[in-house]
């Protein structure tokens, strides 16, 4: 099973507890959900399980485990969009027609990530592969709120700068 | 008081662009008398305006018109459009710009009499040489602060400094320090000291970086001598009958186009912009384009031969902490062919943020090889190389199909490595990677080029009309009244950052314009 399903909560209270985490903002009928609630997410124009889909993609394409996939959900929102709709129905069906084949259900309940993987890897020059992965290179790293993960610090005028603020401290060479 | 010039004034000299090369010419000729109208394709911006975070200050600050690509270089793959990351604003590239401050090393001025024949290379000497070149160095280096210049002192070493430092000392590396910076290591000039903020290619929010755009911009506005005209996208340079240029059609703030006339028109917008704009301006009688008579406009295009190294250690280094490029290795600099190539190359400190590094570290990777090197940023280390390239007449700027949103065709960008660039490369790989692994490293990555910030030799220099574009002067050979000013004038790159070579060349161009306007010869 993918860690990101659908939940049987009502929408009233996805809306409560994603606002209390600050995380994304659920207005229609269709939504994700963390398991554990913490935050959630709605689509509209896509399916929920093409939006799953697309969340355990970025997090293939860019692992890092302790990113939580809230983060991996905000990078591939803007998917959910007219626009997109046809591009994500044929990758998402693609990718599972290539796990069907492996003899998985679809992509996201192939347990292990080497396997999605070669999937990946098996259309990397599609354009679905190439527009979620160039996506996500600014959709994903340029999170303000994934920075201090990677121990990144951000602006530091405002700070006065590292003039005294560490930027000799290194203490093991 | 800042001027304003009539469009029918034809007494003004017309420099197009204000970066290193435009914003220095228009100041010193501003300071001796002389009128000026500068015309700047981009917005105003000064230090309050700058932005601490990649992205968006790209988006405040960078030429993104477009461009097009073509060539074996890994960019025309991963960034085809973006051939160059430089700044479109008053006072050019010199927002982004880290502040490295070398002087060309004397041979360099002589590149085909020291290197010899290179296959594939289109080599040629400067018309100049270093002895001529010293006092306008000089006068550089005073404009700009450049610290361990002067009675400058260098600035502090940061935590990315000092590893490098470690690492190259342990190879036994000799000249390492925190290198010949335009940046204050104590106030200079009315501007204040570095605070080690970190963001130095983002625009120096301290202003403690020297940049065009609040030094001589502001200061040539103030002789009165001196108009700015920004949005002024100058779209072609005219000429009479008799082959003398007489002013520039621009498309202005409002995309009307305007006519300014002009005595001189001294041409500054960086090494795609400026063979473009000659290009461009081709007409019945230059149907090649305008000073183009030995077809050397848009070749020789030389972008440095450069790459990174970062490595990863087992405790944190924080590198982004303090100034980017604060800090050298210049042992490989000499020329020294027992190592495989002719020239050589510089060392120099360099971080990216997250989302910077992200899009460079190498472009289109994935998965966990990519990912978990990011895992490990806060204990990444990194340098640049900066080496020189070899000139090729075929790595060249020519007219797209494509056109930009005045209708003008935009420049194509051809460019693939000689094999003495790849060799420079691979052989500071190596270095760069032994520096580090001297002081631990668990990981190291050849990182490769990123969308070149140096530009250079599209209209070059040469001794014969018949081998470049202009002459000792930055004049062009075929109009007298026409000036190349800003880095497409180089004749070969030498392993130095280039800006204050254009800042000097620049100072001394002014000086001659004013001397032959007086003397009436233009
Ligand atoms: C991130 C970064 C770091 C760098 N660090 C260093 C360093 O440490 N040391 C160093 O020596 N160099 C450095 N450089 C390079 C340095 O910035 C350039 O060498 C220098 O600014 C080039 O000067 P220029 O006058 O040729 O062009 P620019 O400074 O780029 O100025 C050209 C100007 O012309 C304008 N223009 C172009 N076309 C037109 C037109 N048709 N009409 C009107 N205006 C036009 C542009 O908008 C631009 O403002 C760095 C560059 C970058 C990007
Ligand atoms: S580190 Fe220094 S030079 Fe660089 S932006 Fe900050 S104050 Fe300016």
């Amino acid at each position: 099973m993918s860690k990101i399903e659908r939940q049987g909560l009502t929408r009233r209270a996805l809306l409560a507890r994603s606002v209390a985490a600050g995380a994304l903002v659920v207005t229609g009928a269709g939504f994700l959900a963390a398991p554990d609630a913490a935050w959630a997410m709605e689509v509209s124009v896509i399916s929920e399980h093409q939006m799953a889909t697309l969340i355990q993609m970025a997090r293939d394409i860019y692992p890092h485990d302790r990113i939580a996939d809230q983060f991996y959900a905000i990078a591939v929102k803007g998917y959910d969009a007219d626009d997109k709709k046809a591009l994500v129905e044929e990758g998402v069906a693609a990718l599972d027609a290539a796990a069907q084949a492996a003899g998985h259900a679809d992509y996201i309940s192939m347990g292990w990530e080497e396997d999605r993987v070669s999937i990946l890897q098996a259309m990397e020059d599609s354009g679905f592969f190439q527009t979620v992965r160039g996506g996500l290179v600014t959709g994903l790293y340029n999170q303000k709120d994934v920075w201090p993960i990677f121990g990144y610090e951000g602006e530091s005028f405002s700070k006065g700068g590292y003039i005294e603020r560490g930027f000799d401290d290194i203490n093991w060479l | 008081m800042v001027a304003k010039f009539d469009l029918t004034d034809d007494s003004v000299v017309v420099v197009i662009g204000t970066g290193a090369g435009g914003g220095v010419v228009s100041n010193e000729l501003a300071q001796k008398g002389v009128k000026v109208v500068a015309l700047e394709a981009g917005g105003r911006y000064l230090p309050e305006d700058y932005i601490n975070d990649e992205w968006e200050s790209f988006g405040q600050l960078a030429w993104t018109d477009p461009r097009t690509t073509s060539g074996d270089w890994r960019v025309a793959k991963d960034f085809s459009g973006l051939p160059a990351w430089i700044v479109k604003a008053v006072g050019g590239t010199t927002i982004h710009w880290a502040g490295a401050s070398l002087r060309f090393q004397d041979h360099e001025w002589k590149a085909k009499t020291t290197y010899g024949e290179i296959e594939g290379a289109n080599l040629l000497d400067w018309p100049i040489d270093a002895e001529e070149m010293a006092p306008w160095y000089d006068k550089a280096e005073a404009k700009l602060g450049v610290t361990r210049t002067g009675d400058r002192a260098g600035l502090p070493g940061n935590n990315n400094f000092k590893v490098l430092e470690k690492g190259a000392k342990a190879l036994g590396y000799e000249e390492v320090h925190t290198g010949r910076m335009a940046i204050n290591s104590a106030d200079y000039d009315d501007r204040m000291a570095c605070q080690q903020t970190g963001f130095c290619f983002q625009g120096c929010k301290w202003g403690a970086k020297w940049s065009a755009a609040y030094t001589d911009i502001p200061r040539g506005e103030a002789t009165g001598n001196l108009e700015v005209r920004d949005h002024a996208h100058v779209a072609r340079i005219l000429h009479d009958d008799s082959g003398k240029v007489t002013g520039v059609e621009y498309f202005d703030k409002d995309g009307n186009l305007q006519m300014q006339k002009a005595r001189i028109v001294c041409v500054a917008g960086n090494s795609f912009e400026s063979p473009r704009l000659l290009l461009n301006s081709a007409s019945e009688m230059f149907p090649n384009g305008l000073a183009n008579s030995s077809d050397q406009v848009g070749r020789n295009y030389m972008r440095h031969m450069t790459g990174s190294v970062y490595a990863v250690f087992d405790k944190p280094v924080r590198m982004w902490r303090g100034t980017t490029m604060a800090g050298i290795v210049r042992d490989e600099a000499r020329h020294d062919p027992s190592r495989g190539f002719v020239g050589g190359y510089e060392l120099e400190t360099l971080s990216l943020g997250i989302p910077f590094m992200a899009a460079f570290l190498n472009p289109g990777a994935w998965g966990r090889s990519f990912t978990s090197a990011l895992d490990s940023y806060e204990n990444m280390a990194g340098l640049w190389i900066v080496g020189e390239d070899m000139p090729q007449a075929t790595n060249r700027v020519t007219l797209s199909d494509v056109k930009d949103q005045w209708g003008l065709p935009v420049a194509n960008v051809n460019f693939s490595d000689h094999p003495n660039d790849v060799a420079m490369r691979n052989h500071a790989y190596a270095q760069g990677e032994a520096i580090y692994n001297a002081v631990g490293a668990t990981r190291t990555f050849p990182t490769p080029p990123y969308p070149s910030t140096h530009n250079l030799g599209t209209n070059r220099m040469s001794e014969k009309p018949e081998d470049g574009v202009c002459n000792k002067w930055g004049q062009t050979h075929d109009i007298a009244n026409l000036f190349i000013s800003d880095g497409s004038q180089f004749t070969t790159g030498a392993a130095e950052n280039p800006t204050l070579t254009i800042v000097a060349l620049a100072i001394r161009q002014a000086d001659f314009i004013a001397r032959e306007m007086a003397a009436g010869n233009i």
